[in-house]
């Protein structure tokens, strides 16, 4: 088991060391940024806004490394969330009850998912086309179902998964964490990783293997579109509103950047959901970081632009297998190791 | 016909290695002036490697190359075309949205005063189509022909190019006969203009009709050089197939025939297009071998049995009882397994370890929800291992940096641990070397012996001779022979594919 833990200790040491790079330039820009304090039963603090807002594209990325996985990308995710979040604040102020809104909510996300898996598993359309379909029409379903207005509703039990708190944690965190701790298990304790694994590596071979890639593919999507439910949820209820044409706007993209900032291949194949985790948090780190600091808004995106471009490069293959080169040790030098990764 | 026996390349000894196999064993290859110069071979034989190695695709790895005397050594297409030696492609490498002025020009536009002189360009390239009894529109997109055409166009700029030796990698794949018979023409004047040519194609009756001599490459070595004239066709596809005829005659052994019952039967099972319908019966604890040459629906035959294709006509039975065999994984549930030809894309799963891909098609028959364990994993991956006498560091190493060989027995490894009735084994043996080789054949005739059924193809005669039962010989997608008992030899397998042959010619 300890052989498995350092195992996955190498595998994520880049991301983590990125993390503990940008918390340290938070923490130099910004020296109260790691001071916590508990009010009313909850933590507050920076490093808890972190974690906070965080939560949409952490749990993008549970979902979006899954379809990654497969070779394939969800670009509808942010539409997603606009209509699961209209469809909640619609349901819940026209009376329904919140367990009753909830359960809609999450079946419209897997309804979703059921489209992009179909456009992709059974009509074989390239992913990032068939997910622009609905990432191009989400908003305006999302539109209709708001009638064009920012719909907004006080209940307080929808609102609670917005700023509520559980155990002195937001309730977002709370949902992250748990959302990502079952995922994990689901796909390492049973048989789901390795066939998605094999699936994203070669489609053809797996299926000739008996495995049933269409439904596989098919249960990534509902997955990716599940979690992005959720994340609508949690959108809307932290603002007490469903707005159509905000609510998560760009963040698949932001999705995207945390499976690959988690040292996940868009190719394909090996995942870690943990790495993409990491990854959302570096992420909102970053943004965390810029709007502390007290740069003008407009510098925003460009450096944040610049932090990822620094990540992705020390990931790079060519940087690594130049870091390889130089890091041998004289007995490999001299002929050891021949065989080397095409 | 042969003017003078001057040779414009000779290539000896040149060897390629790709990680995990050979692909060139010092093959020798001379080309005369004006000559047709065939080069034959199965799937994998090397031919366009060594093609490869001569327009410079790739760097050699030993052997010498001498154009008209003097060494070469290409580095790349470019230099190969400037030194003399031009390439036609099957699919045309010509760019289809520009004008046939324009491709034939490329990067080498008439200019006057810099600019690119188009008057002049396409009143050359008139001319030069003009000697190949081509007169069409020259200001016209090149798309606009029919492939015939682009394919004369791409070889008047090559020979324009290039002029000392040129080579055709099958060109008349596309090519219905009217076609190929102007594509001969041109090439017959070549040839008298002193050309070398060197022509790739599977259609045998083409290399009788238009070549001089002929090479057969089989499993990256040369099998030999001889004059079109003096080869018969049974002694083509003899090189091509297995080794000298009289070697193998010997392996034809006392055949036991203790196979079981029917087992497995297939009535008039087939799909248009893919394979004609056909009957195959499959007793338990027999080897079934499948011959043919390249394109005759070996493959075709086998993807139909393992449900990749499904069967349009005809039915399928075991024990008796009908089945529909409409996917792999109904395959797989009547126990069926299958080691496809082509490793890389359909066998493994290359990042995956050893122990993943072995633990797959298992794993997919239990379905997600009941993981094998890591324990169980390990001890099966331990297992075929040891049984297969997979040669690797350990089980945890991607597949994909094993050779060809280890990659094939832990496919063949991924398929046992799913205990399996029914066995389909597309060409177990390509590419893989001679100790693999015999270990493949060695493991074939163990499970055999064990009463698992088995449907092996292999372009290896000898190879079918000695472990199959009853031999299926396939040509044009379609059965046409089935060998049994000491009808199988070699040059019955031979004499078969030959048989046909000849009836197509005659029809």
């Amino acid at each position: 088991m300890s052989s498995s833990l350092k195992a996955l200790a190498i595998r994520l040491a880049p991301q983590l060391i990125a993390l503990v790079v940008i918390l340290s330039l938070n923490f130099i820009m910004f020296p109260q940024f790691f001071n916590i304090v508990v009010q009313n039963d909850r933590l507050y603090g920076s490093l808890i806004d972190v974690l906070n807002r965080g939560a949409p594209v952490a749990l993008l990325a549970i979902g979006m490394t899954l379809v990654i996985a497969t070779k394939g990308i969800d670009l509808s995710v942010g539409a997603v969330i606009a209509i699961c979040g209209a469809v909640a604040a619609s349901s819940i102020v026209s009376g329904n009850s919140l367990a009753y809104t909830l359960v809609v909510t999450l079946a419209v996300g897997l309804l979703c998912g059921v489209w992009n898996g179909f456009l992709v598993a059974i009509l074989n359309i390239q992913p990032i086309i068939a997910t622009l379909v609905l990432m191009v029409a989400g908003r305006g379903i999302a539109q209709l179902i708001t009638e064009g207005v920012i719909m907004t509703f006080n209940d307080p039990g929808l609102i609670f998964f917005g700023s509520g708190s559980f155990a002195y944690l937001p309730m977002p965190v709370v949902i992250w964490l748990l959302v990502g701790a079952i995922v994990i298990l689901l796909v390492r304790r049973t048989a789901l990783g390795m066939l998605v694994e094999a699936v994203g590596i070669n489609r053809r071979a797996s299926t000739l293997s008996g495995v049933r890639t269409p439904v596989l593919l098919m249960a990534v999507y509902m997955l990716s579109a599940l979690c992005a439910a959720i994340a609508g949820i949690i959108v809307a209820a932290d603002i007490k509103g469903a707005d159509a044409n905000n609510a998560g706007l760009w963040l698949e993209l932001d999705a995207i950047l945390a499976v690959v900032v988690g040292g996940n291949s868009l190719l394909g194949g090996r995942f870690s959901i943990l790495g993409s985790l990491i990854g959302a948090m570096i992420i909102q780190a970053v943004n965390t970081g810029i709007l502390l600091s007290g740069f003008p808004p407009e510098f925003n995106l460009i450096i944040k632009a610049i932090i990822i471009l620094v990540i992705l490069i020390i990931q790079s293959p060519a940087l690594q297998s130049a870091a390889a080169f130089f890091s041998r040790k004289p007995a490999e030098s001299a002929g050891m190791r021949v065989e080397q990764p095409k | 016909m042969i003017h003078d026996f001057e040779n414009v390349l000779v290539a000896s000894g040149i060897s390629k290695f790709f990680p995990g196999a050979i692909a060139l064993d010092k093959v020798d290859f001379t080309l005369r002036k004006g000559e047709v110069h065939a080069l034959l071979g199965e799937n994998g034989a090397g031919k366009s490697t060594l093609i490869k190695c001569m327009t410079g695709a790739y760097r050699r790895d030993g052997g010498s190359l001498t154009l008209d005397d003097s060494d070469i050594d290409p580095s790349d297409t470019l230099a190969a075309q400037r030194l003399g030696i031009g390439t036609v492609y099957q699919e045309v490498n010509l760019l289809p949205n520009l004008s046939v002025a324009e491709n034939l020009f490329l990067g080498r536009q008439p200019r006057r005063f810099g600019i690119v002189d188009v008057r002049s360009m396409n009143r050359q390239a008139r001319e030069l189509l003009a000697q190949y009894g081509l007169m069409i529109d020259v200001t016209a997109q090149l798309d606009r022909f029919s492939v015939a055409v682009q394919q004369v166009i791409a070889i008047a700029r090559a020979v324009d190019l290039s002029g000392k030796v040129l080579i055709l990698d099958e060109p008349t794949a596309s090519l219905d006969t009217q076609e190929v018979a102007m594509l001969f023409r041109i090439i017959r004047n070549l040839k008298e203009r002193g050309l070398g040519i060197v022509f790739i194609t599977h259609f045998l009756e083409q290399v009788y009709e238009i070549s001089d001599r002929i090479t057969v490459l089989r499993n990256g070595r040369l099998v030999g050089t001889r004059d079109t004239a003096e080869l018969p066709r049974q002694g083509l596809i003899a090189m091509m197939l297995g080794r000298e005829l009289a070697h193998a005659e010997e392996a034809a052994k006392e055949r036991s025939t203790e196979a079981g019952a029917v087992k497995y039967r297939f009535e008039a099972y087939g799909k248009r297009g893919k394979v004609k319908p056909f009957d195959l019966e499959i007793r338990v604890g027999e080897v079934v071998g499948v011959a043919g040459l390249l394109g005759s629906g070996r493959t075709e035959t086998a993807e139909l049995l393992f449900g990749i294709e499904t069967a349009d006509s005809g039915k399928a039975e075991i024990d008796g009882k009908p089945v529909a065999l409409n996917s792999p994984r109904a395959a797989i549930r009547q126990g069926f397994g299958f080691c496809p030809e082509d490793r890389k894309t359909d066998g493994i799963i290359g990042d995956l370890s050893i122990r993943e891909n072995i633990a797959l098609a298992l794993q997919a028959r239990r379905g997600w929800a009941r993981p094998l364990s890591r324990s169980e994993q390990n001890a099966l991956a331990d297992q075929y291992i040891k049984a297969l006498d997979i040669r690797t560091t350990d089980r945890e190493k991607p597949i994909r940096l094993l050779s060809g060989g280890n990659q094939q027995k832990a496919i063949l490894a991924r398929w046992l641990a799913t205990n399996p009735d029914f066995l389909i084994l597309d060409e177990p043996t390509r590419g893989i070397d001679v100790g693999a080789h015999a270990e493949i054949i060695r493991l074939i005739e163990e499970l055999c012996a064990k009463g698992m059924s088995l449907v092996v193809i292999s372009s290896e005669l000898e190879e079918l001779v000695a472990y199959s039962s009853r031999v299926i010989v396939l040509r044009d997608r379609e059965h046409i022979a089935s060998l049994s008992g000491n009808s199988i030899t070699a040059s019955g397998i031979v004499d078969a594919i030959a048989a046909a042959e000849k009836k197509t010619e005659d029809a």
